[in-house]
């Protein structure tokens, strides 16, 4: 009989991949930014005006809903691996959960009171 | 053949096997994941200072002029920086680019070498 953990590991490529596409989304607005950033004066003006901008605003949203996402896959990952007791796991991954979700609200109305 | 029995189980003590580079690698993949991850609360409020006021953005250069912030931004900075190299690596493994054994210890010195220069560079252009 196959037991399985309601904190247990998935049945299923869905992280896996999820933490990929992250990955990927990150990676590439990394570059973009450096580009954006390389040779700026580094004033308030110059930094404020290029977050305010639109479309960096999207990507920067879209970036840290996929930070978000990345870290509670492999935050779990590292739980999963290291920390036996179902109870103290489900703790963890719910703490985990709780912080992520908090820092990305937080994040978010950072760059949306621009 | 008899009285050439292998000794089982054998030892797995992370502290006595020599792991080859790529193994370093994927622990340091991990460990600079943590670390961004348990950082994040001051990366956001770095971040929300810059961008607030003029004021904020004065009291953001100033925070981050302290020699122990520099320090961990600094090591925040390579974190981030092996993360990526390790992890386009990584994404490159998983479309069968580079799998075998030799290209893969390559790779994983060129994650430690690249990531530690872009490190340096970066971190003495903004030091």
């Amino acid at each position: 009989m196959v037991t399985r953990t309601v904190v247990g590991a998935r049945y299923g490529l869905k992280d896996w991949l999820a933490q990929r596409v992250t990955a990927s989304i990150m990676a590439i607005y990394t570059l973009v930014m450096a580009v954006l950033l390389l040779g700026r004066d580094g004033g308030y003006e110059g930094w404020r005006a290029l977050m305010a901008n639109g479309a960096v605003r999207f990507f920067t949203f879209v970036f840290i809903v996929s930070l978000c996402y990345h870290a509670w896959v492999g935050v779990r990952d590292i739980w999963m691996d290291y920390v036996k007791p179902a109870s103290m796991r489900l703790l963890l991954h719910v703490l985990t959960l709780l912080v992520l979700v908090g820092y990305a609200g937080w994040a978010v109305q950072i760059i949306w009171r621009l | 053949m008899a009285g050439s029995v292998k000794e089982r189980p054998k030892h797995l003590n992370l502290f006595e096997i020599k792991q080859p580079l790529p193994a370093v690698m994927s622990i340091l993949h991990r460990i600079s994941g943590a670390g961004l991850f348990l950082m994040l609360p001051l990366l956001i409020w770095l971040f929300g200072l810059s961008l607030q006021s003029p004021e904020s953005f004065e009291a953001f250069k100033a925070t981050v002029a302290h020699p122990i912030v520099k320090l961990l931004l600094l090591g925040l900075l390579w974190a981030y920086l092996h993360h990526f190299c390790m992890g386009v690596r990584i994404l490159l493994i998983d479309i069968h680019v580079g799998v075998e054994k030799a290209p893969a210890r390559k790779s994983a010195l060129a994650v430690l070498v690249v990531s530690l220069a872009l490190t340096v560079i970066l971190g003495a252009a903004s030091w």
